[in-house]
């Protein structure tokens, strides 16, 4: 199970949403994508992408205003 | 599956970037979503002239697009074109109106058509409506 990371730091509306679905598309089942951002509002709404594509949120952490998120598909 | 269908019927730059922002959100958030490109949106996607249109309805004599680009690009907004690859790679469908297409004399190879997925008319767009959650006219 691969550990893929996604960095879209400094890009605002819709980028980090479409970047982190184009990573989850490309990802096998059970594989990890690991999102790292600074755009707020991505933050909690790349969340309910999630939650509406039925994967699973493993854990978000933020610091400083840059924020990462790790999700499993 | 839950669809959203916007009829791109502006070719203003701002309403052009709604359009593919609500298109690629939805993609992104796990529904489909077709894009029928009409009158001014359609003469966007007529080769070389995707940045062409004006701002907006409050264009100021070009004067405020070029404002807007500069904060657009100071505050790192994606390009048309970007979004417009993104939307297809992500499997959003576009169609272009052929009776535009007979109004304003585009031909099929004046298009991209390296991004158009379908020619159609008001059947077209019924038929991709009639199945979706989310319908806007842009």
């Amino acid at each position: 199970m691969a550990e893929i990371k996604v960095d879209v730091s400094g890009e605002t509306c819709p980028v980090p949403l479409v970047e982190t679905r184009k990573a989850l598309r490309k990802a096998e089942t059970g594989d990890v994508v690991e999102v790292t951002g600074t755009h707020p509002a991505s933050k909690k709404e790349i969340p309910m992408a999630v939650k509406a594509l039925g994967l699973e949120l493993i854990d978000v952490e933020e610091q400083d205003g840059v924020w990462m998120l790790r999700i499993r598909k | 599956m839950d669809k959203a269908t916007i009829i791109v019927h502006s070719g203003d730059m701002d309403k052009l970037y709604s359009a593919l922002i609500i298109a690629n959100g939805a993609l992104s958030m796990g529904m489909e979503a077709s894009l029928y490109f009409t009158f001014w949106g359609l003469e966007r996607l007529v080769k070389g002239k995707l940045e062409k249109g004006a701002l907006s309805a409050m264009n100021m004599l070009g004067l405020g697009k070029w404002m807007v680009k500069r904060r657009m690009k100071a505050t790192n907004v994606a390009s048309l074109e970007k979004l417009l690859q993104d939307l297809k790679e992500l499997g959003g469908k576009i169609i272009a109106c052929e009776m535009t297409m007979e109004i304003m004399g585009i031909k099929r190879e004046d298009l991209r058509e390296d991004l158009i997925d379908e020619y159609g008319a008001v059947g077209s767009y019924i038929q991709e409506a009639r199945d979706s959650s989310i319908t806007l006219f842009i």
